[in-house]
């Protein structure tokens, strides 16, 4: 096939850091070695060719042994992967393949052994089963043992880096992470990972554009190739022609004068015209995203997504590695409040050995607090961790997914029990925490009056409550486009919520995407909404948004909203009403739906 | 291919919690390894070889998955037992 020659290709992923750059692409292979060649073998050093992989797979292996004695006996789960490591060095599919590929294609070890590698890193891919996917992770590693030594001393990898560049890699490790120097980093993109993924969390905390989940990113990209990358719209233009440059140049221009608008006060209450004070949280998922909720202002955390402990992995989290990490995002926060959410998946599901029993429809299943109530012992396990994190600041605690009063005094009785132990053995605890629940569930908002005598706050999860009242699965792109936060339904649900609340004076928070969108904003005030949580990177436009309100004018609008007919007529009405908020931004996209969540979120 | 391999089979159930996993695989692989013939795992037909961590993680063997052992010679017998043994002593886990 022809070279493509500096042809202007556009290519689309999740937006996954906000901001715009332009720059020269430094590609990163797959383990974060630098791209391997590839050269033909003549015929008569194909045998030298098999004895250099031969003797690098040896010395792997005594490196890997080497590794395994020194590790002290309290590490003995570190030595066991390794030893795993070092037998899968031997293994036909890995070794044998390599070998049988040099001999038939006539190509160097390296070569070789990559392209053993990948299909069986494929095969792993494919696999249903979580663990087993993650397999390929130990794969990749003991092929880059190998593709080391066979490298040599010309081996380079991210710690390399010595220019200014744009990254472009399949995705990045915590590890490949922690090396490179990032102030040589103007942005990434890479071929997997979502807005979750570590490089996202990474380049959001610190504010360099990133580009996710870019198929084909590191096949079509190649080393220094000019690119410019929207981190916001997930745009990334290989080669761009002058008209796309100038068009990059102005949003970035754009982006950087709004942002500073945005940005500047952000660490300032947040108040309407009419001092109305509003509370503006981030919803994390991993503790290390509590940086970005700092960095952009964040009041606290309003939604603290606890499933990621439990996916992917061998076994129930215990009691100490969930209390640790709770801990960590408790201290730091301190003492702005952290909301926990108890697991809401099917936590056999997630976990790899039960993974056969699929669910018809899994979204009206066993999740949330069904499970938990029915797995009364890891529900346990996870609200000891909880009740002994919040000795370490303001916590609260929220439960999913509920949709009957007899299932949040189930909950309370379990979360006082074990109080009732945790206070026996005398641990350090913390007992009177506010106990809220998520209103996700259309049974819930009918109840919502009983409910609030109940808890002690609401929590709205949108995206949930959206699907079930229009019976949409966001999933299902045949009526994904029929997903409307704006639907008068929805509206009348959150005032029946809000009202709710206020009536036995709890308190009424929402949490889902729609929380995070500024476009929003008239409308959740008017309702009475006083805490939004959203994705750190949302907060700042949120922010800028509801300093330009005023509180009363919006109850006089949320009234007006209450009586449309349809989300286009609340659509219309919003832009008639807030023309000079938004129109003053139109040039400047709206920050992020971070949207592709995989419907577990709220 | 050789010789019928229901003669020279051994069953067993995997009791382990975490199924036939890496660590597991490379137990057995170990022990594959020291055998004169071909050791496969078999799970609903599908065989692996066992001397392979990959071609046995591919069969993706959950707890309570019952797999067949076998071997091409009878010579492996004592190595089908030994195989048989470690995965219903739940590889010592």
């Amino acid at each position: 096939m022809p070279e493509k020659e500096s042809r202007q290709i556009i290519l689309k992923g999740i937006g996954g850091s906000p901001g715009i750059c332009i720059g020269k692409a430094y590609l990163l292979d797959k383990e974060g070695v630098d791209v391997i060649k590839k050269y033909f073998i003549p015929g008569e050093d194909l045998k030298s060719e098999k004895n250099r992989f031969k003797s690098a797979v040896k010395k792997a292996k005594d490196e890997l042994h080497g590794i395994i004695e020194g590790i002290p006996d309290d590490l003995r789960e570190t030595a066991n992967i390794l030893e795993t490591h070092a037998v899968l060095l031997k293994d036909k599919m890995i070794y044998g393949k390599t070998i049988e590929i040099i001999e038939k294609e006539k190509i160097n070890a390296e070569w070789a052994l990559k392209k053993a590698v990948s299909d069986i890193r494929d095969m792993f891919k494919s696999m249903s089963d979580p663990y087993f996917r993650e397999r390929a992770a130990d794969i990749v590693h003991v092929s880059e043992l190998i593709t080391k030594n066979l490298v040599g001393a010309d081996y380079s990898g991210v710690r390399d880096i010595d220019k200014r560049v744009i990254l472009v890699a399949d995705d990045l490790s915590p590890a490949e992470t922690s090396q490179i120097q990032l102030e040589r980093v103007m942005g990434f993109v890479t071929d997997r990972g979502g807005i979750t993924s570590h490089t996202g969390i990474i380049a959001r905390t610190l504010e360099i554009p990133a580009v996710m989940g870019v198929d084909l990113a590191t096949s079509l990209i190649k080393n220094d190739d000019l690119m410019a990358i929207d981190g916001l719209t997930g745009e990334v233009v290989v080669n761009p022609t002058e008209e796309t440059l100038v068009r990059f140049v102005k949003h970035k221009i754009a982006y950087e004068a709004r942002r500073a608008v945005m940005t500047r006060g952000i660490h300032l209450p947040t108040r309407t015209l009419d001092d109305c004070y509003i509370q503006i949280m981030g919803n994390i998922e991993l503790p290390e995203e509590v940086v970005s909720v700092k960095n952009y202002g964040g009041d606290g955390i309003g939604l603290y997504r606890t499933e990621f402990q439990y996916l992917s992995r061998a076994g129930f989290p215990t009691e100490y590695e969930l209390f640790d990490k709770y801990r960590d995002v408790v201290e730091v926060m301190a003492p702005k409040p952290v909301t926990i959410r108890t697991l809401d998946i099917n936590g056999d599901k997630a976990l790899t050995y039960h993974s056969t029993a699929q669910e018809q429809n899994p979204a009206l299943g066993l999740r949330g607090i069904r499970y938990c109530l029915k797995r009364t012992d890891v529900f346990k396990t996870q609200l000891r961790a909880i009740l002994r994190a919040a000795a370490y600041g303001k916590v609260r605690i929220l439960f999913p997914m509920i949709s009957d009063c007899g299932e949040i005094r189930e909950a309370r009785r379990l979360l006082n029990e074990v109080a009732d132990s945790l206070e026996k053995e005398g641990a350090g605890f913390r007992r009177d925490i506010e106990v809220g629940i998520m209103i996700e569930v259309p049974s819930a908002v009918i109840m919502a009056d009983i409910m609030a005598k109940e808890v002690d706050f609401f929590s709205i999860g949108t995206n949930d409550l959206i699907q079930y009242s229009l019976a949409i699965d966001r999933g299902n792109r045949h009526v994904a486009h029929l997903y409307e936060p704006l639907h008068p339904a929805i509206l009348r649900m959150i005032k029946t919520v809000s009202d709710a609340a206020k009536n036995s004076g709890i308190k009424v928070f929402m949490c889902g995407e729609m929380a995070g969108v500024p476009l929003y904003m008239p409308v959740l005030l008017g309702l009475g909404i006083t805490e939004l949580s959203m994705n750190p990177s949302s907060i700042p436009g949120v922010k800028y948004v509801i300093t330009c309100l005023n509180h009363a004018d919006t109850e006089a609008f949320a009234k007006t909203a209450l009586g449309q007919s349809t989300a286009e007529d609340v659509k219309t009405l919003l832009h008639d009403t807030y023309e000079d908020i938004f129109s003053g931004s139109a040039e400047i996209p709206i920050p992020a739906f971070h949207g592709e969540n995989n419907g577990e979120d709220n | 291919m050789s010789s019928s391999p229901e003669k020279f089979s051994k069953n067993a159930v995997i009791v382990n919690e975490l199924g036939l996993h890496a660590r597991s695989a490379a137990k057995i692989a170990e022990i594959a390894r020291t055998a004169k013939s071909k050791i496969w795992v078999i799970r609903d037909g599908e065989k692996a070889d066992a001397a392979s961590i990959i071609d046995m993680l591919a069969l993706a063997c959950s707890k309570g998955t019952r797999v067949t052992i076998s071997a091409d010679y009878s010579e492996d017998i004592e190595i089908l037992n030994r195989i048989k043994a470690l995965i219903q002593n739940g590889f010592g886990e």
